[in-house]
């Protein structure tokens, strides 16, 4: 125990946590933490150039490290501007921790120069969070924040700390057990649930593992269980967009991403199954499609960290509370017990492979070297050039986003950076960011849209500033796709406001920051141009046009069943009544 | 378009929470973020070193909304433990009302003789008015207000209310 000021509290608590790096932006309520942080010798703060952006790349850090990220900002609007990434993290149970600026306790709630109510705006997008009023009790809060972050699900926490108690001195204490008094998630899965699924699983005729970002925030270990788990049952498996990784693309038993973009296969195997076993995933509107046409003949197991996402959306027949790798252990440990081989689910394979037949990721596309390019081909050819490097992928939000996840395969967990939950454009590029600084000598990528790129390109002078080799890889359709999609889908083709004008010269842009720009504009050029993007040293901006007006499919509109997907672009209508048109 | 809403049942839920600055709010957030119906909430510190408090909130929805209502208090932070007394047997609930009521003549001979119907005490008197504190469960509170509208009632403040299980355990 020794008395030091909250400042220097605050950074032996990060140095004592094992945190390297931090991700801020400086201003008056922060000083004494930035000073405390001058020439540290291990902690590594990564200054950004927008507070938005400190999230997300401390999102992209943290999903591609497994470890939390750290975000340091002022008060007033840098915590305001940090909000969005802190949404974003409590939807994709990120583990975070955000530090705040405030105004002296003295000035709290006198509406001072740069005070805002910074645990009341982030109250209900936090997993929790804190005021500190007490030096002496800085440090306790600080280790207790880092275990309420990364235990149970994950989710941002929010330490605000007024710019006196950051002067003051106080005892800092490192608390003998790391925990909080009374928040004790359930890990260990019940041994009686356990062997419950096992009976269903072996019973099951037409199993299915549905399997969702809860595998990924497991760790490594929990893949691994769930391979192992697979190649024992014999049954095929799907994944949210949130767990695409868990499971390696390449293997026979994977049907792709399921839900509102997901394949076919994986769709219709959810449809028709007699059992689905749900691990770490949570029934979005996404996946699910018209609620009382999901899953109707299946019974449901659902493996969740968080009792509340059971039975939120779905009723199942048995509910596992637990950790996703732990559960999966347990489930592969009883299976084995009991001496199950897998089932002949031959049958249930035949109707897969037909419902693989119609090849529903395939796109029209002209051949010749002067052809516009699909974006679907793009995102193939990045994937077949970047095999054998383990590149890690970020997305931002869009139809680009949805053909990444469709066409990019993933072997490995912590490879595939998204916004899933909130959805947030703007976050790809800090997200590759943070995942970049994390593992520098990785090839970092961010598929990205020309009009979500725009909403934290300021970040390109980070990037210039860290000599981060990030590559930004653009599919410019001249179009928030997305949007026009749905306004071509539900809106007979009116296109309010959806066209990506005045965009900027990004090659020259690249320039202007000094990274390398390039432009891919026909097909002919494709392959040579992302080959240049990899060989070229430091950051690169490709980019890559592509074909202004093509179509994210498969598709489920939203309000429809799973059986009812369009799998071709003549299958739109143009119009949707009132009850579809209020869905998201 | 009609938006549709599910017909629900009245639940009593008690919630133990740490007792730290903003914990009402937390709670309050979340049942209007998450449209759940608040009836009533009654919160005070209950333990010897006031380190929790007790919440008791009465809520209503489908058997599947209290279901969530429920996991989604549970996975808080501050929240220690979440019982739903409709569901866990017998209890007995409460309410205080502090009723006033102005008047003379008749009206007033009329108002305390249905305050001692209900065994109401009289708190506060002056030559024209009463203020009557009635204690019971919230149907008796109500008629009781009821009554009063016709004897010239001019205020009225309630606690809302607090529950408890019957019997000899403890949550
Ligand atoms: C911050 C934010 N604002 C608005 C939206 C709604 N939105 C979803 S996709 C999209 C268009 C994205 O356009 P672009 O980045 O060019 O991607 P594309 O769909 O063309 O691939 C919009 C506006 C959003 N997801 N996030
Ligand atoms: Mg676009």
């Amino acid at each position: 125990m020794t008395e030091m000021s909250g400042a220097d509290m605050v950074v032996q608590a990060l140095v004592d946590l094992g945190v390297d790096t931090v991700f801020g932006y400086p201003g008056g309520a922060v000083l004494p933490i930035y000073d405390a942080l001058f020439n540290h010798p291990t902690i590594k703060h990564v200054l950004v150039r927008h507070e938005q952006a400190a999230t997300h790349a401390a999102e992209g850090y943290s999903r591609s490290t497994g470890k939390p990220g750290v975000v340091l900002v002022t008060s007033g609007p840098g915590a305001t501007n940090a909000v969005t990434g802190i949404t974003d993290a409590l939807l994709d149970s990120i583990p975070m921790i955000v530090l705040t600026g405030q105004v002296p306790t003295n000035l709290i709630g006198t509406d001072a120069f740069q005070e805002c109510d910074t645990v009341g705006i982030t109250r209900h997008c936090t997993k929790h969070n804190y005021l500190v009023m007490d030096p002496d009790r800085l440090g306790a809060i600080m280790h207790e924040a880092f275990y309420i972050a990364t235990h149970g699900r994950p989710g941002p926490v929010v330490i605000d700390i007024p710019k006196n108690v950051q002067v003051a001195t106080g005892k800092y204490r490192v608390p003998e057990k790391i925990e909080h008094q009374s928040y004790r998630p359930q890990v260990e899965p019940d041994a009686d649930a356990i062997a419950a699924a096992i009976d269903m699983i072996a019973a099951a005729e037409r199993p299915i593992f549905y399997t969702g970002g809860g595998v990924i925030n497991a760790g490594p270990d929990a893949s691994a269980a769930l391979r192992q788990l697979v190649s024992l049952t014999g049954a095929p498996v799907t994944s949210t967009l949130m767990g695409l990784g868990a499971f390696p693309s390449d293997d026979p038993k994977w049907l792709g991403m399921l839900g509102m973009h997901g394949t076919y296969e994986s769709n219709m195997a959810m449809n028709r199954a007699d059992l689905i076993i749900a691990v770490g995933a949570r029934f979005d509107d996404r996946v699910t499609g018209r609620l009382d046409a999901f899953s109707p003949d299946s019974k449901k197991i659902h493996i969740d960290i968080d009792r509340s996402s059971i039975n939120k959306i779905v009723p199942v027949d048995l509910a596992i509370v637990g950790d996703a790798g732990r559960a999966l252990d347990a489930l592969t440990a009883a299976w084995q017990d009991k001496g199950h081989k897998p089932r002949d689910l031959g049958e249930w394979w035949r109707r897969i492979d037909g419902w693989r037949a119609t090849r529903c990721l395939d796109f029209p596309e002209k051949k010749d070297a002067a052809a516009d390019i699909m974006p679907q081909r793009a995102v193939k050819a990045l994937f077949d050039a970047t095999r054998g490097r383990d590149p890690i992928i970020t997305t931002e939000v869009g139809q680009h986003q949805m053909w990444a996840a469709q066409h990019f395969g993933f072997s490995a967990p912590n490879r595939w950076l998204t916004s899933g939950g909130l959805g947030t454009m703007g976050y790809g590029f800090p997200a590759a960011v943070g995942a970049q600084i994390a593992h520098p000598g990785r090839l970092v990528i961010c598929i990205a849209g020309e009009a979500s790129l725009q909403m934290n390109i300021q970040e390109m002078g980070t990037v210039s500033q860290y000599r981060l080799p990030v590559k930004i890889f653009i599919l410019n359709n001249e179009w928030m796709g997305m949007v026009r999609q749905w306004q071509e889908l539900t809106y007979e083709s009116r296109y309010s406001n959806s066209y990506s004008d005045s965009l900027p010269d990004f090659v020259k842009l690249a320039a202007a920051y000094g990274w390398t720009g390039l432009r891919i504009d026909t097909l002919g050029e494709l392959e040579a141009g992302i080959q240049a993007m990899i060989d070229t040293p430091g950051p690169v901006i490709v980019d890559c046009r592509v074909a202004k007006l093509a179509n994210c499919f498969p598709m489920i509109p939203s309000g429809a069943a799973h059986t009812d997907m369009i799998l071709q672009p003549n299958d739109i209508t143009g119009t949707m009544d009132d009850e579809a048109k209020a869905l998201v | 378009m009609k938006i549709k809403t599910e017909a629900g049942e009245r639940h009593v839920l008690a919630v133990t929470v740490d007792n730290e600055a903003g914990i009402l709010a937390k709670i309050t957030g979340l049942f209007s973020a998450r449209g759940y119906n608040i009836e009533s909430l009654t919160v005070a510190d209950i333990s010897a070193d006031h380190a929790l408090s007790r919440i008791t909130i009465v809520t209503s929805g489908p058997p599947a909304v209290i279901d969530q209502i429920i996991a989604q208090l549970d996975r808080l932070v501050p929240v220690h433990q979440v019982t739903d007394l409709t569901d866990h047997g017998a209890h007995v609930e409460r309410e205080i009302a502090l009723v006033k009521v102005a008047g003379t003549g008749d009206k007033r001979i009329e108002a305390l003789r249905m305050a001692d119907v209900f065994r109401a005490k009289v708190v506060d008197t002056t030559l024209t008015s009463f203020i009557f504190e009635i204690t019971g469960t919230s149907d008796k509170v109500d008629r009781f207000i009821a009554l009063m509208r016709e004897c010239g009632l001019v205020e009225v403040g309630r606690t809302g209310v607090v529950a408890i299980g019957r019997g000899a355990e403890a949550l």
